[in-house]
């Protein structure tokens, strides 16, 4: 069972810079900590072995075990205020769609204060129905309870008033759409002979109530699941009319001296603000970043963009399990010495007979490049896979891999400690599909010697693990490289990149901004060398949060392989309004970039590359030079016992490969697990397997850009998981050595 | 749903050669159903000694409960396969493969 686990505040810094590491013991005593720079983290038997170098800095030593709690789950807060102080009779009201009523006792709006016990709290009770609940703060407590459950993802009315000098109390839940014979609408009122005190001291809580503060932190219970739109506090007793009036966006002249706070979530969308429309402007914060630029109950399916109607994505989607950020207290820091080469470095930290790498690149000195070769490091697809729970939750895991599925101590970790937070391959518990994930926690998935259910027969790696394979290869190739990251490409555009002649990728390079876009396409303008030592990248479009570092989003929208699926009308990224989903349904396919795109997938066995006739062309003579005209390519390998194999691309002209380029060869004979992806498929049909379908092959694409440059495309993850082989002296590791020489030569192509 | 029948038993010794790899299209039939089935009860290797040693388990079949461990540990996944197969044919057809 994982002991130690830790994450650090940055994932990609300089020389001088400082990266504090945060870490959990669930062991007592202390623990020992050092930097390494990470060479390969494969730990197959048949291949090279873990490497790594020790570096000495001051981190090296032994810290303090202790325990650090992650409290998952949303909510938005309303800090107290002095007009929140005077409250005494209100009425507090929503429109709610909550996806788990039967879950138990979960808050919608409230005034709580957890310490004391003292203020009111509307919420959904463990019969799954409306409830208002009031505290005395003296440990009286009184509550008025619907008494009918409210269905699953229906848009209800909800409302609760409370006169202060009579205790009368009225509740309301009003589905709105009416069904026949399943009647769960309530309008009860009910005398309490409980009084509130005179000041609660207690923010305004949406979606959670409030449980009182550890050291520097507040903490939540009762997380609700689902969506609140337009919640509104008055300060007296509205009537059912006047609460109807104020159930809009336009508050009557008349009634607007009695509102305390009126809400509106399709404001300020793309960050943590939840606006306040009432001239009292008690503007709040969303904790834990709940989903934003939700349909709301006013939804009509006219306009599926946030940006073009936001009054009509009023809702936010709050999941008892959302996260962002750990919080936890710092064991270390590290000031990055100068003179450290650039490369994929980690805090090592271990306790007894477990251990853990909190993995981080170091950058050349700001400004410079310390060679032309660039190694990017996918950090926005290993954020996508962070804590990735699809071997526990998905049925389908073991018809993918076509073996019965492996765990490893990190999974049955994460599969019992939801709190460490999901994946965008995950559902919420409550079924809807996560499209917010962040580095600001533990990704005990995304480190060396991790194996995964997902990367195939023999080493089984996936995304980081399976990239070291690349810098392994560098290594013992003697080939210079510097390292950098997505968010570094991301936010720093072309500028990162044009010190370098060669941009090699990662093993799946799936997620890209539009300033990840842009930055690759100007980098190729400008003669730079693509070599492509993978497969399925240029796929999602995604968007990093406007001001919160680490945090990214994915929508799911029409098409592709998907782990689930936007809900109609929310395709378009909260953070940034743009259009999510497929880059080729955003117009520039993967074969655009690099000349091959994704076509098909399968995670059981790896296959090989057969040359074809472009092979021998005098242009793609230096590329394979060494290989002998018959020799299969890449029929070995630790990942599925060859080069071509899990997801693979092909060349198609029609969607954007250069008509110069050269279909060099291309594997065959993959297994029955192996199928056409789903934006091939308009109608399905038999025959869309390995063996059965032309489409199911991976192309090694060569061609020259305009500027003098090139593209190489391995089309397969695979690819660097046969580098290795036969101590580096193979036709898979001759060809890529082949490509990124020739590449590294100025003279143009 | 597919029912295994009497003429699925013409797969099990490929099966038994090569669990995971190139099928004929009859055992791949009876793997998407084996292989398909829902969570509650579907068994799970997991790994005690990397690349060495794996423990069956079987998942409850409800989101965040521990894995339901077994006695069975393996040291070859090719044997893990075999006797997970065997389970399953067992309870699919009512026969005890031979070992």
């Amino acid at each position: 069972m994982k002991r130690i686990m830790g994450y650090s505040d940055q994932i990609s810094v300089c020389p001088d810079d400082t990266i504090r590491f945060m870490v959990n013991c669930e062991a007592a005593g202390d623990y020992s900590a050092r930097i390494v720079r990470v060479i390969h983290g494969d730990t197959n038997p048949d291949g090279p072995g873990y490497k790594e170098e020790a570096i000495e800095t001051a981190v090296t030593g032994r810290y303090p075990a202790r325990r650090q709690a992650i409290h998952a789950g949303s909510c938005a807060v309303v800090p107290d205020h002095a007009f929140l102080a005077a409250l005494g009779s209100f009425t507090v009201q929503a429109l709610v769609w909550p996806t788990t009523p039967a879950k138990g006792r979960q808050g919608l709006a409230g005034r709580w204060n957890g310490r004391t016990g003292a203020g009111f709290a509307l919420g959904i009770d463990e019969g799954g129905g409306l409830a208002l609940r009031l505290g005395d703060g003296r440990g009286g407590v009184a509550e008025v309870a619907a008494g009918k459950p409210m269905l699953a993802r229906e848009w209800y009315f909800v409302a609760a008033s409370y006169d202060a000098a009579t205790g009368a109390v009225s509740l309301y839940q009003e589905p709105l759409v009416p069904y026949a014979r399943t009647d769960t609408a309530v309008a009860i009122s009910a005398p309490v002979a409980l009084r509130l005190p005179a000041n609660v001291q207690a923010p305004v809580v949406f979606a959670a109530r409030h449980a009182g503060v550890a050291g520097k932190r507040t903490l939540f219970a009762e997380h609700f699941n689902g969506k609140i739109d337009r919640p509104r506090l008055a300060n007296r007793v509205l009537s059912r009319l006047e609460m109807e009036q104020v159930r809009g966006d336009l508050i009557p002249v008349a009634l607007q001296s009695s509102m305390l706070g009126v809400w509106n979530f399709s404001k300020c969308i793309s960050s943590e603000t939840i606006w306040d429309d009432s001239p009292n402007r008690l503007h709040g914060e969303t904790f834990n970043l709940p989903a934003r630029a939700m349909t709301g109950h006013n939804w009509t399916g006219e306009e599926m963009a946030w940006t073009h109607k936001p009054e009509q994505y009023g809702a936010i989607h709050f999941h008892d399990d959302d996260l962002h950020d750990a919080g936890w207290e710092v064991d270390f820091a590290l000031k990055v010495p100068a003179g450290l080469k650039s490369g994929v470095y980690a805090a090592h930290v271990a306790i007894d007979d477990d251990e853990d790498f909190i993995p981080f690149v170091i950058r050349p000195p700001r400004g410079t490049a310390s060679s032309k070769l660039l190694f990017v490091l996918p950090t926005a697809s290993y954020l996508a896979y962070a804590n990735e729970h699809m071997v526990t939750d998905a049925p389908l895991a073991e018809l993918l891999t076509g073996q019965v599925s492996t765990m490893q101590p990190a999974d049955m970790f994460l599969n019992e400690h939801r709190e460490y937070g999901l994946s965008c391959y995950d559902s919420h518990s409550d079924g809807s599909g996560v499209c917010y994930t962040t580095r600001l926690r533990p990704i005990i998935t995304m480190r060396p010697k991790y194996q995964s259910w997902l990367g195939g027969k023999g080493s089984g790696l996936w995304q980081m693990n399976a990239d070291l394979h690349i810098t392994d290869w560098l290594e013992a190739e003697k080939l210079g490289y510097d390292v950098i990251t997505d968010e570094d490409v991301h936010a720093e555009g072309y500028t990162a990149l044009a010190p370098y002649s060669v941009f090699v990728t990662s093993t799946h390079h799936e997620y890209w901004t539009k300033q990840m876009w842009d930055a690759l396409d100007a980098f190729k303008k400008h003669g730079g060398r693509l070599v492509y030592t993978g497969a399925n990248a240029w796929y999602w479009r995604i968007a990093y949060h406007p001001t919160r570092p680490g945090v990214m989003e994915v929508r799911r929208a029409e098409g592709g392989i998907r782990a689930w699926a936007a809900e109609p009308g929310e395709a378009y990224h909260s953070f940034s309004g743009e259009y999510g989903g497929l880059w080729r349904r955003n117009g520039l396919a993967p074969q655009r970039m690099a000349g091959s795109g994704f076509t098909a997938q399968g995670f059981d066995i790896s296959s090989y590359y057969r040359r074809k006739p472009d092979s021998y062309d005098p242009r793609a003579r230096f590329i394979f030079e060494g290989v002998g005209a018959e020799e299969l390519i890449g029929d070995f390998g630790l990942i599925g016992g060859g080069a071509a194999g899990l997801e693979l691309d092909r060349a198609d002209r029609v969607l954007g490969t250069a008509p110069n380029a050269l279909v060099l060869a291309s594997s065959e004979n993959h297994t029955g697990v192996y199928m056409v992806v789903l934006e091939e498929i308009y109608i399905n049909s038999p025959g869309l397997c390995g063996g059965e379908s032309d489409l199911v092959r991976a192309d090694l694409v060569f061609y020259e850009t305009p500027a003098g440059g090139a593209v190489f495309a391995t089309s397969s993850i695979a690819w660097a998981g046969s580098l290795s082989h036969n101590n580096y002296n193979n036709n898979v590791a001759r060809i890529t050595g082949n490509v990124i020489r020739r590449f590294l030569d100025p003279a143009p192509f | 749903m597919y029912q295994i029948t009497p003429d699925d038993r013409q797969y099990v010794e490929e099966f038994r050669k090569t669990p995971v790899g190139r099928h004929s299209p009859g055992l791949q039939r009876i793997l998407n159903l084996f292989r398909g089935e829902a969570m509650a009860g579907k068994y799970v290797l997991v790994c005690t000694k990397p690349h060495r040693e794996w423990m069956l388990g079987q998942f409850t079949g409800v989101r965040g409960e521990k894995i339901r461990m077994t006695n069975h540990s393996f040291t070859s996944l090719h044997e893990a396969e075999w006797y997970v197969f065997k389970q399953r044919w067992k309870r699919h057809t009512g026969e005890d493969l031979p070992d």
